[in-house]
């Protein structure tokens, strides 16, 4: 059976650009979150976020400049940009380039988009009505579509594999990882670049989330304290921006080459609600059905697992994946620690389960499970360790990382120390 | 240089990231100043709109290079 390693990690975050960079904020308990700055947010209902950090470059700032020309920064919307940035990080940190050209036909890409484009279609909407249709860039079509960052990646390092792009709403990170991971399982490549980018911090993504009372709305005086996954004072998420990509690799090319390995990706399970368009099921049952699939693909008994990187995204329904969490763990729940990184990073949408897999990796690396900030008044009593405020230091073998996304999507995987 | 010239040529170095220099009356879009067939189209509507006239899809396409670019402008201003 192939087996699929982890030997490549790429991230651009609210907290930082870069993985260690953002990893080292994560475990010290930084917040990402802020007032609006790239438009004016003052007559929305929500005014602050977690935006990525632009600067020069050094620090952890975001330097636009250094991952892409800035004439053909002009022709995309900003989710391509921050795909190809975590893309870019990912595979340099593989070291895998393909010399000939059947290793490049092994090499594919799958990285989506929860929503994509969406300023971009706004602004060109808006343009349409104020100069007529024939003002409308060529590039607005190709510069909006969700699988042009797998495009783009493709183009720039030759990748001729498999090229796809996932869009399952918050979900979306998770299912590129697990469906690329499934990709080289099958034979149909030996390399994937997989993961999620989401750049919807815009008036009309703010606005939209805001009209289905999905974003926390009571913290302008302190954003940094709104995303409080579990806290009895959680009141919505805090919208995230950015991306997060994984170089995944067949075991024996990896080994052959001498690749440096992550962690390896046991096991991978989806499942549907067939409930609510923007609501959970409130019995958890998908959530829980996607968990124990992916344990059953893992071959692995609950009792194995060590760390859980939550959905958790300071909603009502924190609670309702907690009761579908304790239900699978039974006994050994007082076994486990679960957190929720949404707490600094916000919610990055479709780039979501894509770092919260990187942090699971992490998590593996460094024997560390990173803490739940704002966790200062638990909304339920749960045996579950949830790592409030302070990272936790202990023994991580096998991390499972959920993502559920609008229109009952779920999907959860697990990564595992190589053995 | 004339004014047409000149603001044609700020258009071209703008959209298509060249040094100023290479923006020469013979300079091909494509074959010399890296441009693809949707950066040309690109080019035809800011002109359109830096100079305030409609350029024709028939015309577009004889716009090849920085020369045919203000020819035409400066004839059709």
């Amino acid at each position: 059976m192939r087996r699929v390693v982890v030997t490549g990690l790429g991230l651009l975050t609210p907290l930082a650009c870069g993985v260690e960079e953002t990893w080292s904020r994560i475990l010290a308990g930084e917040s990402g979150a802020g007032p609006i700055t790239k438009f004016d947010a003052s007559k929305l209902g929500t005014t602050y976020a977690c935006e990525i950090p632009y600067g020069d470059g050094t620090n952890g700032t975001f330097n636009p400049d250094e991952w892409m020309e800035p004439k053909e920064q002009r022709k995309v919307d900003d989710f391509i940009l921050y795909g190809i940035t975590a893309a870019v990080q990912a595979v340099k940190d593989s070291g895998w380039m393909p010399e000939d050209e059947e290793s490049r036909q092994r090499t594919g890409v799958m990285i989506g988009s929860g929503i994509g484009g969406l300023n971009s279609i706004a602004e060109t909407a808006v343009l349409i009505k104020e100069k007529g249709p024939r003002r409308v860039s060529p590039f607005f079509i190709p510069g909006a579509l969700i699988n042009l960052i797998s495009g783009q990646v493709s183009i720039r390092f030759g990748f001729k594999g498999p090229n796809h792009a996932v869009v399952t709403a918050c979900s979306t990170g998770a299912h590129a990882i697990g469906d690329a991971a499934r990709l080289i399982k099958d034979g149909d490549a030996d390399v994937m670049i997989a993961g999620g980018a989401e750049g919807a911090i815009s008036e009309i993504g703010i606005a939209g989330f805001n009209a289905c009372k999905a974003l926390s709305t009571k913290r302008a005086d302190d954003p940094k304290a709104a995303s409080r996954p579990y806290d009895a004072d959680r009141d919505g998420f805090v919208m995230g921006e950015g991306a997060g990509i994984v170089v995944l690799e067949e075991y024996e090319h990896a080994k052959a080459r001498g690749a440096k390995i992550y962690a390896e990706v046991l096991g991978y399970g989806l499942s549907g609600d067939a409930y609510h368009i923007t609501a959970p099921s409130e019995d958890g049952d998908g959530g829980e059905r996607s968990m124990r699939a992916a344990l059953g693909k893992a071959g692995l008994d609950a009792s194995a697992i060590d760390y859980i990187n939550a959905h958790g995204t300071s909603t009502m329904a924190d609670v309702i994946e907690l009761g579908a969490v304790e239900r699978l763990l039974g006994d050994h729940a007082a076994n486990v620690t679960m957190s929720s990184t949404k707490s600094m990073t916000g919610h990055l949408l479709g780039a979501a389960g894509a770092i919260e897999a990187i942090f699971s990796i992490l998590a593996i690396r460094d024997q560390v499970a990173p803490p739940t900030i704002n966790l200062d008044n638990p909304a339920v009593e749960s045996k579950v360790d949830l790592a409030p405020n302070k990272k936790v230091e202990r023994k991580i073998d096998v991390a499972l990382s959920n993502s559920f996304g609008f229109g009952g999507t779920n999907a959860s995987v697990i990564f595992g120390k190589v053995k | 240089m004339s004014d047409v010239a000149e603001r044609v040529k700020k258009i071209v170095v703008e959209h298509l990231g060249v040094d100023e220099d290479k923006v020469v009356e013979g300079a091909s879009f494509i074959d010399d100043l890296g441009a693809d067939s949707l950066d040309t189209v690109e080019l035809v509507m800011a002109f359109e709109e830096e100079f305030g006239i409609e350029i024709p899809d028939d015309a577009a396409e004889k716009i090849q290079s920085f020369g045919d670019a203000v020819n035409f402008i400066s004839a059709n201003q």
